[in-house]
Order: C-alpha cells, then structure tokens, then sequence
C-alpha cells in the first residue's frame, strides 16, 4: 500500500526510470546493469567503492545519512524530503498515509434506521410467507410417525463406568491357545534388596569414593539404579524422583523387548573337572627336587645324559661343557670349547663313549674319558682305526681331526660346516648323527658317518627354517621339524612319508616316544601337541598346561612318562601311557608340576631330560644350574 | 502408533531372531524383530477395525468444528465409538491364576496412575478408575488378610500379598506431588494404564466373589451404621463419600452371605501318598504359624498421629486385625477419638510427645513394618519416639549361603526360633561373623600356602643337602620331631590333584569354569566388603561412645 517514491525533483531532467517492472531485483544481481530505462538502454548499476570505513565516515559526517536510502530500481542513493519521512512515520505508528483523511467520520447508514411510511419496494408478499410450510409439515409428521413406532428413541444419558462380570466363569482348556504355550512370561520385577531400604544397615550406604564411582558410570553400567540413603525417621522421606521414569521404563521393556528363553548354564564348577586317574596310582614319577648342579654361569642350554645313566653332560653360554657324576652332582670334568654351546648329545650306544658338541660353526666329538677305561680306550680305538679312503670325495663339512692339545682335553674329532650349528642328534646305532646348521639353503641339515667320517645332504630343496631333526628309535625314519610343520621322511626309501601339522605356530622342540609311534612337539606359543603317528597327521591332543613359551620336552625311555620345561620356570611331568593294543588310545594325565628354576632374563628352562633308567627328570634352566627330581 | 497399541494391549513383543545378520541384510545395526506370525495375529484383532472407527470419528468431529456445526458435534460425541478389552484379557489370560501370575505391574501402575493429579497428564475418569480399582484391592486385601510382606523403601513402599497362593508385589509411591518428567511419553503409560485397569477390574470382582463379598463393594451395613455418627455432619454428596469411605480402610465390607461363623472349619488332613510324617508335621506347623501372621495385631487398637502416613498404615494394621483410628479433621472415617482409654499404641513419628497419656505405648511407624516382616510383635522399647531407630532390612531378601547376612538380621532369626535377644547373642553374633571372615581369608590364603610350604620344604632339604655334602666335622643337632599334619598333607595333596585336573580340562570347559568360579569369588570378596565395612562401623561407633562417656565423666 506504499505509494511509489516519486522521483527525486533532479528526476525530469533525466528520467532513469526503470522498466523491467515488479521482479525481483535479484535476478539483476551478477550484472553490471540493474535494468532499462524508456529508450532501452541499460542502467547501470552507480560504482559503489565505499568500504566499511568511508561508510562510517559518511554515517558520522553527513547530516542526511539517516534519510538516505538506496532505490532498489536504480540502484541509486535518494535523500527523503520531509514529506516522505513524515509519511513513513505515520506508517510506522499505524496511521493512515494521508495526512487529511479521517478515519473517525460520522456513519452514514445505506438503509435509514427510521421507519419510513413507505416501503422501499413496492412488491406484495407472498402466500407463503403467512401460511404455514407444508414441508415442514411433512417432516414434523414424519418425526411424530417415527416416535410413535418407537423408532427415535430419546437419548439415553451414557454410563462411561465400566462393568465387570466373571470373566474366568468357564475357564476351558480349548482356550488356551498354541501362543500360550510359546508365550514367554516376562520376568519380574526384581524385588528390593536391605540397600533399598530408607533407614539401611551402615554397611550398605556408600562411603565417599563409591559414590563418586558411581557418579562416573554409566548410567546403564551401574549395579544399583540409586544412592542408598538413611533417613533418621519416616517423616524425613522425600518422594523418589525417579518413580515415574522406573515406571515407564518397565513399561517399555514389556513391550520392546525381545524375550527370549535362555537356558543357565547349571552346573556344578566340579562337575566340569575331569575324572583322571589319581597321579598317586600312575607312580613312579619325580616329585621332588633331588640335587642341583651348580657351577656353570650363564645359562644352561642343553644337556645330556649318558647311555648308563651315570654321567650327565651340560653346554652353557659361558662357553663351557661340564660333566657332571649324577648320583653326587660333582662337576668332573670342564671343558673350555671357546663359543656358546647350542646342543649337545651323548653317543646312545653304551659301548661308545663320545659327545656331540655344537660349538658355533663346528661339532666336536669328544671322549669324556669317564667310567669304564676299556670302554673309553676302545672308543679311541674305533675312532684311530679310520683308514682314509683312496679317493676324495666332496663333502660339504670338513673333518678335521683334533691337535694334539686339543687331543689332550679329550676332542677327538672336528667337523667343521660351512655355517653355524644349532642342533646335533644321535642315531640309535650310534654311528650316524645328524647336525642341523642355521642356514635357508637345503644345506640345513647334514647326516654324518662317523666310522666313515663322512657327511651327507639328504635334501635337494630346503623345505622352511628347520627347527630341529630326530632319528626314529627303531625304523630308518627321518623327523624334521620347521616352523609348523614335523616331516617324516624314509631314509631307505628316500622319501617323504607324512607331514604332521602341528597347529602352532613355532615349534621349539621334539621327542619321540620309545615306541617310535608317538611324537610329541613343544611350541613357543605354549602348547605341547601329542601325535599319534598312526592315527593321524593331527595332533591328537593339544595340551596347553604352561603358560609361557615351552622351549624343551623329553620323553622316558621306559616309563610312561614325558615332561616338558618352560617359560615359566615349571617342567610339568604327564603320564602318557601308550597302549599295545591300536584301538585304545593314548592315556595323558598330567601328573606333577615341578618348580625350583629362577627366572633369569625371561627364561626359564630351556631343556629337560629324564634318567635312561630311573624315573628322574633333569632340568636345564637360565640360572646357571642343572636340577635334577626324583 | 497404532500397532504400538496394539502391541502393548496384546501383549505382543519383539523377539531376537537367530541369526541376526541374516535377518538384517547383512547389517548389525540394532533392530527389533518382530514374528510375522504376530504382526497378522494382530491384523485379526476386532479392535483394529474400533480403531479405525474412532479415527473417522476425530476426522468428522474436526470436520464438524471447522464448520461450526455444534449440533453435529453433539450428535458425534454422543456416538463416540468406544471399545471394550475384554476378550483380550480372556485371550490373554486363559485362567485366572495366570491373570494373578502378571498382576504386579497392574496394580503398581494403577497405584501410581491414582495418585496423579486430576489435571493434564491423563484423563480425569483414568485416575477415578485407577483410584476406585486400587482401594477395591486394598479392601480385598484386608478382607482377606494376605498381607505378607511390607518394605519402606527409598523409592516407595512395597508390598507383598499372596493372593491364591500367588505372591503379589506392589509398590506405591509415597504421597507426594510428582514432578512431572517431560522424557516420558504418557501415552505409552495410558495404554498400559488402559488395558491393567480392565484386567485389574475383572480380577477385583472375581476375588471379591471368592470371597462371598459384594461387588462392587459395600460398607457393611452395621459398620456403616457406626460411621454415621462419627461424622456429625453432611460431608460430602453421597456418591463422592462412599469412595472416600471405602478409601478409608477403616470398614469391613458387606458379605453376600451373612458371615455365620468367624473361625475357619478345621481344615481336614488328606494324606498325600508320598509325603513323610516330617513333610505333614512341617506343612502343619507353616500353616499355624500363617494364621498366627495373620493375627498379628488382633486386639490390638492404634491411633494414627496426623504426621504419619495414614494410608499404608491404616492398611496394614487393617490386614493384620488390628483396630485403627486417627484424627477426625484428618480423615473420613475415625473410629475413635485421641483420647479413648482402650488405645494400645499411637504411631508417632515425632521427635517427642507433650501429653503422654498412661496406658498406652508411643512408637514410630517403622515398628508396624518391622513387626509385619518380623511375624512377631518386636520389642518396643528401640522404636519409642525420638529414638536412633534400628535399620530396616528387606523382607524379599532369603540369604543362601556364603552371602553377608547383616548382624540385625542373624539377631532377628534368632529372635524367630525363640531365643531371647540378650546382649550375649550379640557378642556371639559378632564372634561368629570374626570366624566366617577368617575361614574366609583362610580359603583365599591357602593354595598360596600350600605353594609356599612347597618351597620350604624343598629348601630345607637342600640346605640339609648342603650341609651334609659341605661339612662333614659338624655336630649332629637334634632332630626336630616334625609334626606332620595328616589333614594338611591330605588337602594339599587333593588341591594339587585338582589343579592338575584342571590343566586337563577341554578349552571350553575350562572358560566356563573359569567364568563359575569368578563369579563365586566375586560373591565372596562383595561379602567380605560389606563385613568389613560393618566392623569398621561398629569400632567407630564404639569409640565415640568412649569419648562421649569420658566427657561425660571429666
């Protein structure tokens, strides 16, 4: 209702009117010109360069600031005059525009409230409007018909109360339907324990930092849904804030949450132990801790014992091989060998008196010159009667044999490999040992004859990192073990029999059962897997009994018994009786866990090994002893 | 929002499907699942089509307003369509014990919904109805006397009733105004209100039947009779002052058939075959002391203080047979005035009395709840005004073993077997609960000290070792006669055994036993807590009372 500003007086000279008509100015927004005047040439838009502190400027100097606008048509700035100014006063306190108008003239009436003495028309009016209505009529009639048959019927006021009768009068069976028996109840309320109660016993009130604890919770994580509070008298009890929202939430988990039958497990803790034989029933086994062999000063790595049981040999990283007598734990015999021993193993056949030393790139086979001197002299003897062969042939160590000085000691021969040796292992016989080199070629393991004095490759192809080998007890087997993997190969046949899967991750050690049917493998993830080398590739069973890493395992050459040392300081003694009969399985029950080692750097026992004849176990461990249970 | 009314009307509820995923398209999110099977169980309502009824009629009734046509409008209101829940409440609950079975959270909504204000929230006949339901159950309660339990907790006050041999757990708010939280949506709670209300109706009048009493329920007319003069005066128009007067608890309600005989016929004894004399000779004894319960408070007369809750107690003194009285201004339905000579007790929950009138004793409120759980009427003299009241346990709580039993309560199961609560019980009490902590510690103690003496035992023997290898020359000493403990060895030897078995155990089986035996040391460290807590308590209670006698004296 805004009348259009006129243009300013300036405005006849040259009118810029524009002619783009009621749009919105918008449109014009990207252009330079803002529209068109009466000849069709663009308006343009006036420069407006002004920045923020010219426009403070002119606010604060210019008088007729205040009544300045900008003309959206033209886009040009236009001083009120009075008039106008007034005129938008009037508007903003909601008068008229017009100065002159009255808005508060007297009402003039189109039709005169007097009565005049003449109609205003002059037409006559109708029989109808003094007779009564026949449709009415009709419809009265109709109304009084339908009472009269009783068909309208007065209202009756409206009982909103409810009524109540016995609904469970006939209660039959057909009623209730299969959903009953699918329905599940829900569950209870849970009724209020003593730290509900306004007035609790002190023990149930929270003391300072559990409030506090309970205040950091979660709301859904906390055990109690309130503070427990005591009131000195029932009159102090205020309301409980919370009833409404405790209500509602009930109510919405009947009715949004799912139900569901779950079945407790009920069972008694006892129940789940299983019934093993009483480790009482399967002695002997050790159970003490009987000597301990002190002396070396690094760790132990690796022991064994002679074939009669009476003299026990030790590898340390202090670079010495000590032999020990078992049945006193005296140190006979320290042998300097210049390098950290990784394996050592004693000669299994009683009339050969020799030990496999691993000593960095070389193994020394030494005569310990211990026990029986016609035993150790023809020990000499069988290893002086070497007669060279004609012609050379390529080996891939070297056989050296010992200086006299070195001759003096008790070394009588060096093999010297290409690499570092990790392991060396016996055959049965005696004659043949095998020596595992740290290498990734196929040069990693090597079979050496000793009467011969010469050595052997079996394998063309490297198969993985090999941990450790072991000669079957009887049959002409071959066990070698990688990472994850033990293959048996037939030495006579040349070829690969079996590969067991050990399910580990990395296997530290082997042994094998006297019977030759059951190997079992320690792991550095600290499992022990039991393969029954008939029954399956396998393991028949995994025993997780340690809980660090185990680094050795053994087993009795009589008794049924195998143990295995770990991580952790324990060298756990299991009953593992292997029947004759194929259909019954092997029976494993632990039977002893046998602590003594001190953990030193982490380690505990790196190797185990049981007493040819007596059912002892040693132990080799980080501290710098041997310990020996019986 | 329909189906979600329907749902809570039907009792209908998501379930958790079994592969999740599956069900889901691949997802996990967090979903619920409802049985086709029940959405069209649903769709066969009748009262969808009800449903669909009332919504044309919102749409005409608005019609009709945007036209300004007022005689419309009162001809639709008039022909409101409405519905009925009944033959859902027989659907839902084919038997009446089943009804019984879900009454808890009906009667706590309609107790809850009766206390509302009469104004926004809800509409004003729900609340008259929930009101008018509620007082009828409270008055079937009383009839019937099968008030079990009470429990003054912080939140409100539970109840518990065995209707039918059905226990029934209520709770009531205490009578406060609410303030209203704006984070619940009212309309869910009025479906819920809306469905409990007819359930709880059919359940009043079948109860009310089974006990031969009219319903809807009556003043007895002798009662009514006595009433009369009490009031005086006109108070109220007739229709308003019987709720009121039924609210007051105060009546016994008009039978069908006059009562002939107040005691029970003798129950007769059918031998059930398999059952032991001891079974018959303990059901026996139960059943005594359930009608001595119900005695609790016969002969009894109280006068309720105008500061204490009158509702609660007028109902619970009700239950138990006793007789109930307060102030006239504060209540319709006074029986007897403040000065009656024949008052036993007056419930005072002030710090102390002016004009104590002889023969009577004073006591707080929380003595009538104690005594009620207690079975027994409890030793007044902890419970006189003013007093530093004795703490009140939960009834719903039944400690099995290896739970913390508080001290009051060990003194309370004493007092119910017969024994006199002398302060030597206590002192045993005590002792007793020293010995269960240390067996306690001594079980935690021991597989360490089984482990332990191990050790020694091998280090005394290496030394012994040692000593004979080093040094031959030395002295023989005397040999220690060492006294082997049998049981000792036994049990070690048993642990150890044990634990070896447990090395054997399958991975799952060990997990879950694991898990067992968690959860039972768990159980025993909270108890241990509590205990010690206790006797934290109890020593600093006792040396303040230390100090504050020595002040006394100097």
């Amino acid at each position: 209702p805004c009348p259009p500003l006129s243009p300013p007086p300036s405005a006849p000279l040259q009118d810029i009117r524009n002619t783009v008509g009621n749009i919105p100015m918008e449109w014009y927004q990207d252009f330079p010109h803002i529209g068109y005047d009466l000849e069709g040439k663009r308006i343009y838009k006036p420069i407006r360069n002004k920045d923020e502190l010219d426009m403070f400027l002119e606010k604060m100097e210019n008088p007729d600031y205040w009544r300045t606008v900008q003309d959206k048509m033209t886009g040009a700035d236009i001083k009120l005059t009075d008039e106008q100014v007034d005129l938008v006063h009037r508007l903003q306190k909601g008068q008229f525009g017009d100065v002159h108008f009255n808005p508060y003239e007297p009402a003039v009436d189109f039709f005169t409230h007097e009565v005049m003495i003449h109609p205003v028309t002059n037409r006559p009016v109708d029989k109808r409007s003094f007779i009564p209505s026949l449709i009415e009529k009709e419809k009265v009639s109709k109304l009084v018909h339908a009472i009269k048959m009783g068909w309208i019927k007065p209202r009756k006021p409206k009982d909103d109360t409810p009524t109540y009768y016995d609904l469970w009068a006939h209660e039959d069976p057909n009623s209730i339907l299969g959903r009953h028996k699918m329905h599940v109840p829900a569950p209870k309320m849970k009724l209020p324990g003593h730290e509900e109660s306004y007035n609790p016993p002190p023990e149930y009130l929270l003391s300072e930092e559990e409030k506090l604890a309970w205040e950091q919770q979660e709301p859904a994580e906390r055990k109690l849904n309130f503070v427990p509070q005591q009131y000195r008298c029932l009159r102090a009890v205020p309301a409980y804030s919370r009833f409404i929202h405790e209500r509602f939430e009930r109510c919405l988990d009947l009715y949004l949450c799912p139900r569901q039958r779950k079945m407790r497990v009920n069972v008694d803790p006892e129940d789940l132990i299983p019934k093993l034989p009483k480790p009482r029933d399967l002695q002997p086994f050790p159970t003490t801790q009987a000597l301990v062999y002190r002396g070396h000063t690094s760790l132990v790595r690796c022991i064994s014992i002679s074939p009669s049981g009476q003299w026990l040999v030790s590898g340390s990283d202090d670079c010495t091989v000590r032999f020990w007598e078992v049945c006193t734990a005296r140190c006979m015999k320290t042998l300097p060998v210049g390098g950290v021993v990784k394996s050592v193993a004693w000669n299994p056949n009683p009339t050969i008196c020799l030990v496999a030393i691993c000593v960095e790139q070389s193994v020394l086979l030494v005569n310990p010159c211990l026990g029986d001197k016609l035993l150790y002299g023809a020990t000499d003897q069988l290893l002086e009667s070497y007669v060279a062969p004609e012609e050379e042939r390529v080996q891939p160590v070297q056989w050296v044999t010992a200086t006299m000085e070195e001759h003096g000691k008790g070394v009588r021969l060096v093999v010297q490999h290409s690499k570092a040796v990790k392991q060396v292992t016996w055959h049965g016989k005696g004659d043949y040992f095998a020596s595992v080199v740290s290498d990734n070629s196929n040069m990693q393991v090597l079979i050496h004859q000793t009467s011969k004095r010469w050595s052997q490759n079996p394998f063309r192809k490297s198969k993985g990192l090999v941990q450790c080998v072991l000669f079957h007890p009887i049959r002409p087997y071959f066990f070698v073990a990688t990472q994850r993997y033990v293959r048996v190969y037939n030495l006579l046949k040349q070829e690969l029999t079996k590969k067991l899967m050990t399910n580990c991750k990395w296997v530290s050690s082997m042994a094998i059962h006297p019977g030759g049917d059951n190997v079992i493998c320690g792991s550095y993830d600290s499992k022990l897997a039991w393969f029954d080398l008939d029954l399956s590739t396998r393991p028949y069973q995994l025993l997780r009994h340690h809980k660090k890493a185990l680094r050795g395992v053994a087993f009795h050459k009589h008794y049924p018994l195998f143990a295995s040392g770990s991580d952790d300081g324990t060298v756990i003694v299991c009953h593992g009786m292997v029947y004759n009969d194929l259909l019954q399985n092997p029976l494993l029950v632990p039977v002893k866990v046998l602590k003594g080692h001190v953990l030193t750097l982490d380690l505990g026992i790196l190797d185990v090994l049981f007493h040819p004849t007596q059912p002892w176990v040693f132990s080799s461990g980080a501290d710098g002893t041997v310990r020996l249970y019986t | 929002a329909v189906t979600r009314r329907l749902c809570i009307l039907k009792g209908i509820y998501p379930h958790e499907p079994k592969h999740k995923k599956k069900v889901n398209k691949g997802s996990t999110a967090a979903r619920t699942f409802y049985l086709l099977k029940d959405i069209k169980f649903l769709l066969h309502e009748p009262i969808v089509n009800k449903f669909r009824e009332y919504k044309v009629f919102v749409r005409k009734l608005r019609k009709a307003y945007g036209k300004s046509e007022w005689s419309t409008v009162d001809r639709l209101k008039d022909n409101k369509p409405s519905y009925k829940l009944d033959h859902i409440v027989k659907e839902r609950y084919p038997t009446f014990i089943d009804a019984l079975r879900d009454l808890d959270d009906a009667l706590s909504m309609c107790f809850l919904f009766s206390t509302f204000p009469r104004t926004g929230k809800c509409h004003v006949q729900t609340i008259q109805l929930c009101r008018r339901l509620a007082v009828e159950f409270l008055n079937y309660v009383i009839a019937s006397r099968s008030l079990r339990k009470v429990f003054l907790s912080i939140k409100g006050i539970y109840y518990q009733a065995e209707v039918l041999g059905q226990p029934v757990t209520w709770i009531t708010p205490y009578t406060f105004a609410h303030d209203h939280p704006t984070d619940v949506d009212y309309r869910v709670m009025a479906t819920f209100t809306e469905f409990y209300t007819t359930l709880l109706g059919f359940v009043n009048f079948r109860l009310y039947h089974s006990l031969n009493l009219l319903y809807p329920p009556k003043i007895d007319v002798q009662a009514d009779v006595e009433l009369k003069p009490a009031e005086g005066k006109e108070y109220a128009m007739d229709s308003e002052s019987y709720l009121e007067k039924l609210s007051a608890l105060s009546a016994s309600l008009a039978r069908v058939v006059a009562p002939t005989h107040e005691d029970d016929v003798e129950m007769d004894e059918f031998p059930v075959e398999g059952e032991t004399a001891e079974q018959m000779d303990a059901r026996k004894k139960e059943q005594e002391a359930l009608e001595k319960h119900k005695k609790l408070f016969e002969g009894l007369r109280f006068f309720l203080n105008r500061e204490v809750p009158r509702e609660p107690l007028a109902f619970i003194i009700r239950c138990f047979g006793g007789q109930v009285s307060w102030d006239k201004s504060l209540c319709i339905g006074a029986t007897y005035d403040v000065s009656d000579p024949s008052i036993t007790h007056q419930i005072v929950d002030r710090p102390r009395v002016e004009q104590q009138v002889v023969g009577r004793y004073y006591l707080q409120p929380q003595w009538v709840f104690d005594s009620v759980n207690a079975k027994l009427c409890l030793p007044m003299a902890d419970y006189f005004p003013g007093v530093l009241l004795p703490p009140h346990l939960s009834p719903f709580v039944t400690e099995q073993e290896g739970d913390y039993i508080p001290p009051e309560k060990l003194k309370l199961l004493a007092m119910q077997r017969g024994e006199n609560p002398d302060e030597e019980s206590e002192e045993e009490d005590e002792e007793e609960e020293e010995e269960e902590d240390d067996n306690d510690k001594e079980e935690e103690e021991e597989e360490d000290e089984s482990e332990k003496e191990e050790e020694m035992k091998l280090k005394k023997m290496e030394e012994q070792k040692t000593q004979s290898n080093k040094a031959l020359p030395v002295k023989v000493t005397a040999g220690k006669l060492r006294l082997e403990d049998r049981q000792r060895v036994e049990q070690e030897q048993q642990s150890e055994e044990k634990r070896l078995a447990i090395m054997m155990m399958k991975k799952r089986e060990k997990y879950l036993y694991k898990k067992i035996m968690f959860g039972k040391k768990r159980k025993v460290r909270e108890a241990n807590k509590l205990a010690a807590k206790r006797k934290a308590h109890d020593t600093a209670v006792k040396e303040e009372k230390k100090k504050s006698k020595k002040a006394r004296r100097a």
